[in-house]
């Protein structure tokens, strides 16, 4: 473990785990999706119910329309031309989100181990492939990949207000990439349930000025980290 | 036989056939097989069920209404979450509409009872015995407790080493048999016993709803048993089908967890608005709008149910263009449910609504479940999935569709059928005021539930800290919930008092147009003194004058004969007059045989493993009790059903009900075959840490000599039943037992000479369970084929009397498919693994 970040704890303010206040453009896109898709969903539950209540006290107004009008309408041309377009746009923005950053940029990358009931954090770049438990540090606006596994049973990698999670399985290996727009601490969860520790099984990610991001890995190859490295694969 | 004499009086009439048909009483009540009292009792059972799930739902609520609540540690609350989804899902929802099913069903469709009024006896107690296992254990101290859907490996041996799990794995596998059975016995008796001129296009709707839901339930459920027998394999014998050191995967398990899981949402909605489908037209004053939209859209449902499970799955790194795939699907699943809401919009549109404390309960529904449909479709996105999934959000949108879409519709079901079940007329004040509380209270909890879940609540955490800002949403929620519970006491009291005291309910008081209401309330045992001719759209009738008409005895079957229960079959899509169906008797026998299954549970649970081997041929020998007296030892030929016509018994019909329950047993049984071989590809596709070290070596002879011999068992069949009363038919038989037998030893030589060690890798495992499906399969061949000996000795197989050959042919020929398809699966499956090229 890099001694200079065993300081750091889990810290944080309020909402520090909201999707709704989102710190990178991942979680960005899909908080707007969100509160895109709440709008429409609350204008066509209100186009539904004021339906229902219309032919139910105005009988004249309901019969205006026949019943094949309502059934062909209301099952086939109301719910077709909103449901298309959702679903080519979030297949589009799927894309985009999943290829982040696009193939020429190099993100950084790193293994997220899940174990019952803690994570570790392997820098995969480093050819000392050094490891952080309990804390994840980054680089601000730098992509991220992160591929989780777990030694033992089912976790889900999972930092809200910078992207979606991914399954930590073991034997598999899942990746989610990401980016933090400035230096600040995030609280990330486990989010599948995975027995007694699972409401405890909390990281934080540090996200650090490129600069100092830079500084920190330095130190980690310090040889004092192989013996902690030593601790952590014995 | 009294077929030709003069009608009965009324009176007469009731009391013949209520001689035969009621229920005895005292412990007598142990052996009915009544639809009515059957179906009565799965609805008290699974309200009972939902009480104690809703007490569990408040434990849960009580813990997380302030953050860091000393009341139940972590374990405590896992187990109360997963009894609460489990007991919610399995032992309320499933049973509660089954139960309404078989009440109503054979009423709706003009007959007497169901076509295997035994089998519903034995799915009442296997469901009853299944259910309070997995109570009593909670009681213990060693529920379940790895949530509701039970991902492996946390529920593997390794990580869950206490019974805890084997009780889930165990109970809702009794539970499950239970819903195969009623599944079985719906899809027959929709398509078989109907009253005479009912075609299929007459049917009532809800017949068509639950026709769908029956078949939906046999694809969608043996995956579930198939992925619970190898997981409780797997914790019980060290065969690793999902663990990933050893050739295993713990994504097997998702997927045959949610091809089930899915689907089942729809077989819990779809019962629900089939019975909205058939008394909110009752209050709007005109028949249903779209009948045939309604049943397209049904189907639509029914196929892209089945299509979707994958959602469940976003975040375990499946390429995105397949997650794409099953985007679509599960958006489009939207257009059918829109149809089936616009069908009743339309309904109401055209007709002139009527205000009833059961509409009141559909608004609640209309309002509830749109909002549970539209965050469906958010959920289904995958973006927005990889948020929400696994937290809050998604317990507010699964109780928005399981309490809108079923607990609503199922309570205004409840108030419209009451007068019918208890012959007493609802009232309306407290009716009024429990609708709404619980509908304020719903709200509240559940809605502010969402943004829990935005704000970033991960589901199934029993604690918190105050600064995540979670806390005045959850205490909001908790207070919501017991309000909810008040509201839902409210309406139990409301619905016991109307049962204990209200006064009585005039006939048909909602002025419905279907069957069921064409007899006294509360019904006789028999539903109809005679059965109806249908010459329309059974919603469209005149139940009233029709009563009167069939109590009279102008009906069909206006008789009784010999003390037999007799109803009518049709023949399937045109609905004209076939047989006359001749039903069991009261019986202890479907009880004994449940708890002999039970017995064979209890065993495997506290692992007695070479008893419970034993238990099974005792469960065969209960069901072949159950032959006992059915069949005719001699050929009668057709029989008059009155107004002239005559129809021979159902053993002499060329398409007698049971064959149709053997076809659809074995569609339930094939597709627990085929996700056995899904699952030995997916791991030989998926899985890390193929190809094995050893592989195994079945050789040649022994696989030709496996096919070989179920080849003959099935021709022996097929010359048994072609000579049926000839000399070679009895010997024919025994060779088809033999041939059986032979396959069973080649099955088992192969098992010991073929496989190295099967704990030690997947391939082996799957392997070993493919042969000892086969082996099963070859075993229960020996008891057809014996059985079919036995029945010709006893003279009720003749040229006409071919019924028993029949379905044992059947299996035989089902038998000899599984095991062409078997071999070549093994030997393909062991040679691509050899080549070690997984893609
Ligand atoms: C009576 C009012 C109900 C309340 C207050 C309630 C409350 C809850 C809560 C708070 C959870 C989340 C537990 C957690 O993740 O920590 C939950 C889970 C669940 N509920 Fe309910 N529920 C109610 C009724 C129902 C009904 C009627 C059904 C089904 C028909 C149902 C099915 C489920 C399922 C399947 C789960 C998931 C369990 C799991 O995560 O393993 N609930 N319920
Ligand atoms: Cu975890
Ligand atoms: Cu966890």
């Amino acid at each position: 473990m890099f001694p200079m970040f065993a300081a750091a704890g889990v810290s944080g303010c309020s909402g520090d785990l909201s999707t709704l206040s989102p710190a990178g453009p991942v979680a960005g896109s899909i908080a707007t999706l969100w509160w895109v898709m709440a709008a429409g969903a609350a204008l066509i539950f209100l186009i539904v119910m004021v339906l229902f209540l219309l032919v139910w006290l105005r009988p004249n107004f309901g019969r205006s329309f026949s019943q094949r009008a309502w059934i062909l309408g209301g099952g086939l041309a109301f719910p077709i031309p909103l449901l298309v377009p959702l679903l080519v746009y979030s297949f589009q923005q799927g894309e985009i989100l999943l290829h982040i950053g696009g193939p020429t940029e190099t993100p950084v990358r790193i293994e997220a181990r899940a174990r019952m009931w803690q994570w570790e954090f392997i820098y995969l770049d480093e050819d000392t492939a050094p490891s952080t438990v309990g804390v994840l540090h980054i680089p601000a606006g730098a992509l991220v990949k992160v591929t989780a596994t777990s030694e033992d049973v089912i976790h889900s990698f999972w930092v809200p207000r910078l992207s979606g999670k991914v399954d930590a399985i073991p034997g598999h290996r899942a990746r989610v990439r990401f980016l933090a727009n400035t230096p600040n601490t995030y609280r990330g969860a486990c989010a599948e349930f995975c027995g007694s520790g699972h409401a405890g099984m909390l990281f934080s990610v540090q996200v650090h000025k490129p600069e100092d991001y830079a500084r920190l890995i330095k130190a980690a190859r310090d040889t004092s980290l192989r013996a902690s490295l030593a601790q952590v694969h014995p | 036989m009294r077929a030709n004499k003069p009608m009965l009086s009324p009176i007469r009439l009731h009391k013949d056939l209520s001689a035969i048909w009621d229920t005895r009483p005292g412990l007598q009540r142990l052996a009915s097989v009544n639809h009515t009292t059957l179906g009565k009792r799965f609805i008290v059972t699974a309200i009972v069920f939902f009480a104690i799930g809703g007490g569990l739902a408040m434990l849960i609520r009580a813990q997380l209404a302030t953050s860091q609540s000393a009341f139940m540690e972590a374990g405590l609350y896992a187990q109360i979450f997963t009894m609460h989804g489990t007991v919610m899902m399995f032992l309320f929802a499933i049973p509660l509409f089954e139960g309404f099913a078989i009440y109503l069903l054979p009423k709706l469709v003009g007959a007497r009872d169901f076509a295997f009024p035994r089998l519903t006896a034995y799915s009442y107690w296997c469901y009853l015995f299944g259910g309070s296992m997995l109570i009593v254990g909670m009681l213990a101290g060693v529920a379940p407790d790895s949530g509701w859907f039970m991902y492996t490996p946390l529920s593997s041996r390794t990580y869950m080493p206490g019974i805890n799990a084997d009780l889930w794995l165990l109970g809702i596998t009794f539970v499950e048999i239970s819903a195969i059975c009623t599944a079985v016995e719906i899809a027959v008796s929709v398509l078989k016993v109907r009253a005479p001129g009912m075609s299929l296009d007459r049917m009532p709707i809800f017949a068509w709803y639950m026709l769908i839901v029956a078949f939906m339930m046999l694809v969608g459920f043996p995956p579930l048993i198939l992925g619970s027998i190898l997981l409780e394999v797997e914790r019980a014998f060290d065969l690793p089908f999902f663990d990933p050191k050893r050739g295993g995967d713990p994504l097997l398990w998702q997927h045959l967890f949610w091809l089930f899981g899915h689907p089942e949402v729809y077989i819990i909605f779809l019962p629900a608005a089939g019975l909205v489908s058939t008394f909110l037209p009752v209050f709007a004053g005109r028949p249903l709008a779209g009948y045939i939209a309604v049943v397209i859209a049904v189907i639509a449902m029914g196929f892209l149910s089945f299509g979707l499970w994958v959602h469940h799955m976003y975040a375990t790194g499946i390429p995105h263009l397949g997650l794409s795939f099953f985007a679509a699907a599960s958006v489009l699943v939207a257009v059918p449910t829109a149809v089936q809401i616009f069908a009743w919009i339309a309904t109401l549109a055209h007709g002139t609504p009527r205000f009833s404390l059961p509409m009141l309960y559909v608004f609640g529904m209309f309002f509830v479940f749109v909002i549970g449909g539209l965050t469906g479709v958010m959920l289904a996105i995958v973006p927005f999935n990889l948020q929400a999934h696994d937290t809050h959000f998604v317990v507010a949108h699964l109780h928005y569709v399981l309490i809108g879409g079923f607990v609503l519709p199922m309570i205004g079901a409840a108030y419209y059928w009451l007068p019918h079940i208890t012959g007493r007329r609802p009232s309306r004040v407290m009716s009024n005021i429990g609708f709404w509380t619980i509908f304020a209270g719903f709200n509240v909890t559940f809605l502010a539930m969402h943004l829990t879940g935005l704000k970033g609540m991960p589901r199934r955490v029993h604690t918190y800290l105050p600064e995540y800002g979670w806390e005045a949403l959850n205490f909001l929620s908790s207070f919501g919930s017991f309000i909810m519970a008040i509201g839902f006491a409210i309406a139990a009291l409301d619905l016991l008092l109307i049962v204990r005291f209200a006064p009585r309910s005039t006939r048909n008081p909602w002025k419905a147009a279907t069957l069921e209401w064409a007899m006294p309330i509360p019904p006789p045992s028999y539903n109809f003194a005679s059965l109806p001719k249908i010459f329309r759209r059974a919603d469209t009738l005149e139940p009233s004058t029709m009563a009167a008409e069939l109590a009279g005895g102008m009906g069909y079957l206006a008789f009784t004969r010999n003390g037999q229960m007799e109803t009518l079959g049709v023949e399937m899509v045109g609905g004209n007059t076939e047989q006359v169906i001749v039903l069991p008797r009261q019986t202890y026998l479907p009880l004994i045989t449940a708890a002999t299954t039970g017995v064979f549970f209890l065993l495997m649970l506290f692992k007695f493993y070479w008893l419970a081997l034993v238990a099974i041929p005792l469960v065969v020998i209960c069901f072949l009790f159950w032959t006992r007296d059915t069949g005719l030892r001699a050929d009668v030929g057709p029989v008059p059903i009155g107004h002239g016509i005559v129809a021979p018994y159902h053993s002499e019909s060329a398409d007698a009900p049971s064959s149709w329950a053997m076809a659809f047993t074995l569609v339930a049984d094939a597709m627990l075959y085929a996700s056995l071989l899904f699952g030995g590809l997916f791991l030989w596709a998926s899985a890390p840490n193929w190809p094995p070290a050893e592989l195994p070596a079945l050789g040649v002879v022994l696989p030709i000599g496996v096919v070989a011999a179920a080849l003959a068992a099935m021709a022996s069949g097929i010359l048994a039943l072609r000579n049926v009363g000839g000399a070679v038919s009895i010997p024919a038989l025994a060779l088809c037992a033999a041939c059986h037998a032979i396959a069973l030893a080649c099955l088992f030589t192969l098992a010991v000479t073929g496989i190295p060690s099967f704990t030690q890798h997947a391939l082996s495992a799957v392997i070993m369970v493919v042969i000892i499906y086969l082996a099963a399969h070859h075993a229960m061949g020996v008891v057809f084929a014996l059985f079919g000996v036995a029945r010709m000795i006893s003279g009720k197989v003749s040229a006409r009397r071919t019924l028993d050959l029949r379905i044992g042919n059947q299996w035989h020929l089902y038998t000899a498919g599984a095991n062409f398809i078997g071999v070549l699966f093994m030997v393909g499956l062991i040679a691509i693994a050899g080549t070690g090229a997984a893609p």
